[in-house]
């Protein structure tokens, strides 16, 4: 076939349907938003609890968690992510999702190679790349406060 | 026997006296449902993993094949089988109950027709009295393997396409009844015109496909109208609009009135949120062995070219920058009744 790689690309472009961006960002917005405001009012509610804010934070973060790991389980998140992408995704329910999802369809390989060795198969960039730029970030903030003084 | 520079003719004709269907419960509700010999509702068939599952779905289409056909696996001379997991495990682990000499195929999403091929080729020598080709594909065990875990919460681009979940099996005998035929075949060159989006597969495999049709056509002196129909394997709706693009634009043919894409028949495309259409092994060898098959064998088709593409991508290909090579083996069957006319 003699069509070039660059003209069938073209063809490519124009045949291929691309995401509808203005509705992802609109539901993005709409869910991402209300976890964030659903973890606002778990915020005050540790806090009429008597917690101190440290202890607060870290409880808003553990009960997301909770609550995405459940209906990962269930099979409940998959379903809202479909609709809610960067929403549910960008928040810490996606972090807590990328680490279940693959625990729970690498289990049938055990729990040593299967899900010990895959959790972190869609969480492990974000945990070495986040990792080392606080390291890199930790040492610029480091200099920049020596020289400044 | 050849004709022109790629198609093999099948001088004796072999026949294809039996054909089986299993497919998942998505399925089962699409617009091909009531056509399929079994319809599995539990995704898991039963079974502790996803890959067993699969397996299973090929042992089960193998198993009714051979009820239809009223025969046992022990008169059978070989089996050519293949899947798109890691080893062919689902033909292997699928058929290590059956006594047949087994050979695994690998085309990706065109092993339907390739097995096909490779089983009239042997009936066709005389050295198989009687082959079976088999194919199989679970959207889970495919999930699992070249995309995400199911329960990840990703979202899917408009270009990708829904693995079906199914298995197809056909029986190609030297018998001289009165059943459909495989009169040609036609293997397919790699062709890869650089495209390496994993998630738009039907545009990897179009270029393919439209050579396939091309080369089959002018060796075997054929227009489209020559056919009832033209069966495409998985290109779903991106790559079949790029397949008549192509065609047109580079060939100055125009299949429209006759072709329609496995892909686009397996589901509701709108109702049952698949995208761009249906894609995997058993896409089109579950397509072939009910509807097609049934059709051929009623008299309601004639003449239909089957062209199942396959992209030949692996796990680790697309990271390391690769393009997708892909490509589409052809066959063409006949009602058997062309004979008498």
């Amino acid at each position: 076939m003699d069509i070039s790689n660059k003209k069938y690309d073209e063809m490519v472009k124009k045949a291929s349907p691309t995401s509808p961006i203005v509705i992802d960002c609109v539901m993005a917005f709409l869910v991402g938003g209300g976890i964030c405001c659903f973890g606002q009012f778990l915020f005050w509610l540790y806090e009429r609890f008597g917690m101190n804010s440290k202890e607060t934070r870290a409880m808003v973060s553990v009960t997301l968690i909770v609550i995405a790991a459940i209906l990962t389980g269930i099979g409940i998140f998959d379903k809202i992510a479909k609709h809610a992408g960067a929403g549910t995704i960008v928040p810490i329910t996606g972090f807590a999702n990328s680490v279940v999802s693959p625990a729970l369809e690498y289990k049938s390989e055990g729990f040593i190679m299967g899900t010990g060795a895959n959790i972190f198969k869609i969480s492990g960039p974000v945990i070495a790349y986040g990792t080392a730029s606080s390291a890199l970030f930790g040492l610029i903030y480091f200099i920049i406060q020596r020289v400044m003084a | 026997m050849r004709q022109g520079k790629n198609v093999i003719v099948f001088e004796n004709k072999p026949s294809v006296i039996a054909w089986a269907s299993v497919v998942g419960k998505k399925e089962g509700e699409g617009p091909l449902g009531s056509g399929f010999d079994m319809i599995i509702d539990d995704a898991t068939a039963g079974k502790d993993t996803w890959e067993q599952a699969e397996s299973d779905l090929q042992k089960t289409s193998i198993a009714i094949l051979l009820d239809k056909a009223g025969v046992s696996d022990t008169q059978i001379d070989a089996v050519y089988a293949g899947d798109l997991l890691n080893q062919c495990s689902g033909a292997g682990f699928g058929l290590r109950g059956y006594e047949i000499p087994f050979s695994g195929v690998y085309g990706a999403c065109s092993t339907s027709v390739l097995s096909m091929i490779n089983a009239a080729i042997g009936v066709n020598s005389g050295a198989f009295n009687k082959a079976v080709s088999s194919t199989s594909s679970h959207f889970c065990s495919a999930e699992k393997q070249f995309r995400y875990p199911l329960e990840y919460g990703g979202q899917r681009t408009p270009t990708s396409q829904w693995t079906v979940t199914g298995a197809g099996s056909a029986l190609v005998s030297n018998n001289t009844g009165n059943y459909p035929r495989i009169e040609k075949a036609i293997l397919g060159k790699i062709v890869d015109k650089g495209v390496t989006d994993a998630n738009n597969m039907g545009a990897a495999m179009a270029p393919a496909a439209a050579q396939t049709i091309y080369e089959f056509l002018t060796d075997t002196n054929t227009t489209p109208e020559n056919y009832d129909l033209i069966l495409t394997g998985d290109l779903g709706m991106v790559g079949t609009s790029l397949l008549y693009e192509l065609l047109e634009n580079e060939y100055g043919i125009d299949i429209k009135s006759v072709h329609n894409d496995s892909g686009l028949m397996m589901y509701d495309l709108e109702e049952q949120d698949v995208h761009a259409g249906g894609s995997g092994c058993a896409c089109c060898g579950t397509v072939l062995c009910s509807k097609i098959l049934n059709e051929l064998n009623s008299g309601k088709l004639n003449k239909v070219l089957v062209v199942a593409t396959g992209a030949l991508l692996s796990t680790v290909s697309s990271f390391q920058g690769e393009s997708i090579p892909s490509i589409a083996h052809g066959v063409l069957l006949t009602s058997g009744r062309a004979d008498d006319e």
